[in-house]
């Protein structure tokens, strides 16, 4: 692997398949009593949210501190960058402390890429803009593999606002690499243009994508999207696409369904749906340590193309 | 391979009186198929199901630290697998080759986490010599002193395809 | 003081002339063109075998940055950068702070230009106060001061009614309007081409319609007024359609295209600097198709002028997040070598062709002397040298700000030398212009 994590467009499948191997013996340390191990003892990781986060912030917080990592969060309301201070010299003041890991967040697509051309430090990208968020799709694999036990040859659709979202296109690269067939939907006006170029089938119609699916993973449809006239209402959206009971029944019937979070209730998917039982959303978060964990420690080590160093 | 093996079961009867608090844990990889096959004699010789385990111990090695500027890529890890308690029981840490003992430091914190053993003891197959650290095995298979620029490699039938063991210069 | 340029090649569209003659320079006129011609006192200057003589380029879209933003560039830098790239005159935008709508400015950035005393300096006025897109600004102040046109670059003119008044208004003077062609709801918020390259990088898109629906909108205007409208930095296949379609109309409208709308496609923003805000700049790098169009439109004589939109930057107003980066990049210095290597050596154009872009026409839109090497024009030369290896060094550049997606490039071809008015202003130093 890389030194830095900055999207699933940089692994290959066997890259994948090993952070997804390593996560499995990750997970049996969060089953244990004593919830840690000395492997990152140490280490400085430093977590650097430019955007609000519970669940992707925790989720690394925990699996720094299970590896026995020191952990730091910089959270951008308390920090200096209110006073007009730069990513870059945010990064640069941090750097100079010399943490062995940045975990970023950042509004801007390509913001994690800035930072690897500035800091030696490991950058693991926790979400650029509209650009990846390579550790949910890889924990989305790892559900996925979990239920399903591989990903070649399943019929995966993807449904929502996909023109904004860094997990469709994170997922995208990651399911098409594994050899899935998958489906993406959502209303015209929320079309990446050229997404059919990653290998994907398009399609305006819930229907089409979910029909006869192994896995259905829903998008979240953000308020602010009515500003741009994407669509007239989350009422008409909701009738359009939301993901409702009736409509995974046209899926198999030993399907899953998957959200990223946070979910908004009866716009992209039906409460009883997120709450049933196919529902596999608590799962996600769960897996979300372990495989946070097995990235922490992979990047922890060396460069593969550095050996020869 | 066999002989000592079987040895080492009739050993072990023979210094416990209680088998019950008796646990097997092979220290990954070639520890686990010999902790089974010692599992296997014991059971059949006391009429007892002695519990068996697998412990991954690279999370607990000390010389991870120390990649820090990055020249290696990690070592692959494997799942510890140990689904009975550990707490109350003696412990049976099993490894093919006991060097250092560098290994066996991290299996004893890896076990600690786990809970509360009343004792542990080792089992090896294989006793090289040239101790780092004070460590030293209850029951040995074989003796076999070596210089330091030696090699000892263990070959077993469940993964190697045979038994052998080879001495490198 | 006389001298004689002897031995190269003349190009000179405007005469029709192309091979071996000589120039007769005295002062700051040229005397005579000619074959064979007796030195006469005149000091000899030989034109090194292969170099080529040709009316000084002129650049008519250079963003000078001053008053107001010396941090990025002043007249002084930019002009220095321009006679590095060959350029003997540069039109220069009036988005400046404050903006350039009134004879102050307008006599602030001639006098600069006169201290500086390199390139010429032909300013381009606003159309409207302030550049606000609400009232006009003074043209006939303007032209006066020495405005040449008037846009207000940056922004497209804000309504159709302005932009037509604008068009009626300015006819009175000769002026061109120059118009930068977005509409802007369709820009939005973007950032890049709206395309399959933006969307696997996540960034906000700009389709190619939102150039073309203002400049169908402007071409419509010039028709029904008469007015000249001249389309700056045109970057889309559509743009070039509607500008096709004008023409063929007979509307008075004349584009323009920059050297990275004809090399570079929207690939450069994954590759080989994933989000080099060096590749920022509006309007966007758009795809192939569109690229290869820009081609095809200089080939087929659709398209009037190259010119650059130098638009310099400080490097850490650079050195951000892809969203945040200010759009543009430089362009005077690296103009010759990308068009020489990319449309002459490529045989997308012939020299003679490549000068009526790069000094004839521009000369003929802004209506200023310039353009040809006739008896008795100012001598404006620049001497290029069509073969001459190049590596771009952004850092060995002239201009203050460095931001350029081509450093490292190597190129063939350059120049070799730029005369002003008779004085030498810039020599190549691996170009060997003996004896001046």
């Amino acid at each position: 692997m890389k030194k830095d994590l900055l999207g699933i467009a940089d692994l290959t499948a066997d890259d994948i398949y090993r952070v997804l191997e390593t996560a499995e013996a990750m997970r049996e340390v969060g089953q244990r009593t004593i919830k840690k191990v000395p492997t990152l003892r140490g280490k400085t990781v430093v977590n650097l949210f430019y955007e609000p986060s519970t669940r992707t912030r925790t989720s690394f917080e925990i699996a720094e501190k299970r590896l026995s990592a020191d952990t730091l969060n910089v959270a951008v309301a308390a920090s200096s960058v209110l006073k007009g201070e730069t990513l870059v010299d945010t990064a640069m003041n941090i750097e100079a402390m010399a943490p062995d890991m940045i975990v970023l967040r950042h509004a801007s697509s390509g913001a994690c890429h800035l930072l690897s051309r500035i800091c030696k430090s490991r950058i693991i990208n926790a979400g650029d803009g509209m650009h990846e968020h390579p550790t949910q799709a890889l924990l989305d694999a790892f559900t996925i593999r979990e239920h399903k036990k591989t990903i070649e040859g399943l019929k995966i659709a993807i449904v929502g606002d996909l023109l904004h979202s860094r997990v469709l296109r994170s997922n995208a690269l990651l399911l098409t690499k594994l050899g899935a067939n998958l489906w993406v939907c959502g209303p015209p006006t929320l079309v990446p243009p050229g997404i059919e170029c990653l290998g994907v089938k398009v399609t305006t119609s819930v229907k089409e994508a979910v029909q006869d699916a192994d896995v259905i993973m829903m998008l979240r449809i953000q308020q602010e999207r009515m500003q741009g006239a994407f669509f007239p209402s989350l009422r008409e959206y909701f009738d359009v696409f939301g993901m409702t009971k009736e409509r995974v029944a046209l899926a198999k019937p030993d399907v899953i369904i998957m959200h990223p979070g946070p979910m908004n209730r009866g716009v992209e998917i039906a409460s009883d749906v997120a709450d049933g039982p196919y529902s596999v959303i608590l799962e996600q978060v769960a897996n979300g340590v372990a495989v946070r964990m097995a990235v922490l420690y992979l990047l922890a080590g060396g460069v593969e193309d550095e050996a020869a160093a | 391979m066999a002989r000592a093996l079987a040895r080492i079961a009739h050993e072990i009867l023979e210094r416990n009186s209680r088998i019950e608090d008796v646990a097997l844990v092979g220290i990954r990889t070639r520890g686990v198929p010999l902790a089974r096959r010692i599992a296997k004699t014991l059971n059949e010789i006391s009429n007892h199901e002695t519990p068996c385990g697998a412990l991954d111990i690279t999370l607990y090695r000390d010389d991870l630290s120390g990649n820090s500027s990055g020249d290696r890529p990690q070592p692959v890890i494997h799942k510890t697998e140990i689904d009975f308690s550990v707490d109350g029981k003696l412990v049976l840490l099993v490894d093919d080759v006991l060097y250092t003992g560098r290994t066996i430091r991290a299996a004893l914190d890896a076990l600690i986490d786990f809970g509360r053993p009343k004792a542990i003891q080792l089992i090896v197959l294989i006793d090289r010599g040239h101790r780092e650290l004070p460590i030293k095995a209850d029951y040995v298979g074989k003796n076999i002193p070596t210089s330091a620029t030696q090699q000892v490699q263990v070959h077993l039938a469940e993964i190697d395809g045979k038994d052998e063991v080879e001495v490198l210069p | 003081m006389k001298r004689l340029l002897k031995g190269g090649r003349l190009v000179d569209p405007a005469s029709g002339r192309d091979g071996a003659f000589d120039v007769l320079i005295d002062g700051d006129r040229i005397a005579r063109v000619g074959k064979d011609l007796p030195a006469d006192g005149a000091t000899v200057v030989e034109i090194p075998k292969g170099f080529v003589v040709v009316p000084g380029l002129i650049d008519i879209h250079v963003h000078l940055r001053e008053p107001g933003q010396e941090h990025k560039e002043t007249v002084a830098t930019g002009t220095l950068a321009a006679v590095t790239g060959g350029f003997t005159a540069v039109a220069c935008m009036p988005n400046t702070s404050p903006v350039n709508d009134n004879a102050g400015v307008t006599e602030y950035m001639l006098k600069k230009a006169a201290e500086a005393n390199l390139a010429r300096v032909y300013p381009i006025g606003a159309v409207s106060r302030g550049q606000k897109g609400e009232q006009l600004a003074d043209i006939a102040e303007l032209k006066r001061a020495g405005c040449v046109a008037i846009t207000d670059d940056g922004r497209p003119v804000a309504t159709a009614l302005l932009m037509r008044r604008a068009l009626e208004y300015a006819s009175m003077f000769d002026m061109p309007v120059i118009e930068h062609c977005e509409e802007q709801t369709l820009k939005g918020d973007g950032v890049a081409h709206e395309g399959y390259q933006a969307s696997s990088l996540g960034l906000r898109g700009i389709p190619g319609e939102a150039e073309s629906i203002m400049a169908l909108r402007d071409i419509s205007l010039s028709s029904l007024t008469g007015g000249a409208v001249h389309i700056a930095h045109m970057s889309a296949r559509q743009t070039l359609a509607a500008v096709r379609f004008g023409k063929s109309q007979g509307a008075r409208v004349t584009c323009e295209v920059t050297p990275h709308h004809f090399v570079l496609t929207d690939e450069m923003l994954g590759a080989p600097i994933a989000y080099d805000t060096n590749t920022k700049m509006n309007p966007p790098l758009r795809e192939t198709a569109d690229r290869d169009a820009m081609l095809a439109g200089l080939a087929d004589g659709s398209i009037d002028v190259i010119a650059t939109d130098h638009a310099p930057h400080a490097a850490d107003e650079k050195h951000v997040e892809f969203d945040h980066a200010p759009f543009g990049i430089t362009g005077l210095e690296t103009a010759v070598s990308l068009c020489l290597d990319r449309l002459v050596h490529r045989g997308v154009l012939t020299l003679p062709r490549l000068i009526e872009l790069l000094s004839v026409n521009p000369a003929k839109i802004i209506n200023v002397t310039g353009g040809s090497l006739a008896e008795g024009a100012p001598a404006d030369i620049t001497i290029l040298a069509p073969d001459l290896a190049v590596t771009v060094v952004a850092a060995a550049m002239k201009s203050k700000s460095k931001n350029t997606p081509f450093d490292g490039w190597t190129l063939r071809g350059g120049v070799a030398a730029t005369i002003v008015g008779g004085r030498l202003v810039y020599a190549n130093e691996s170009a060997h212009l003996v004896n001046w």
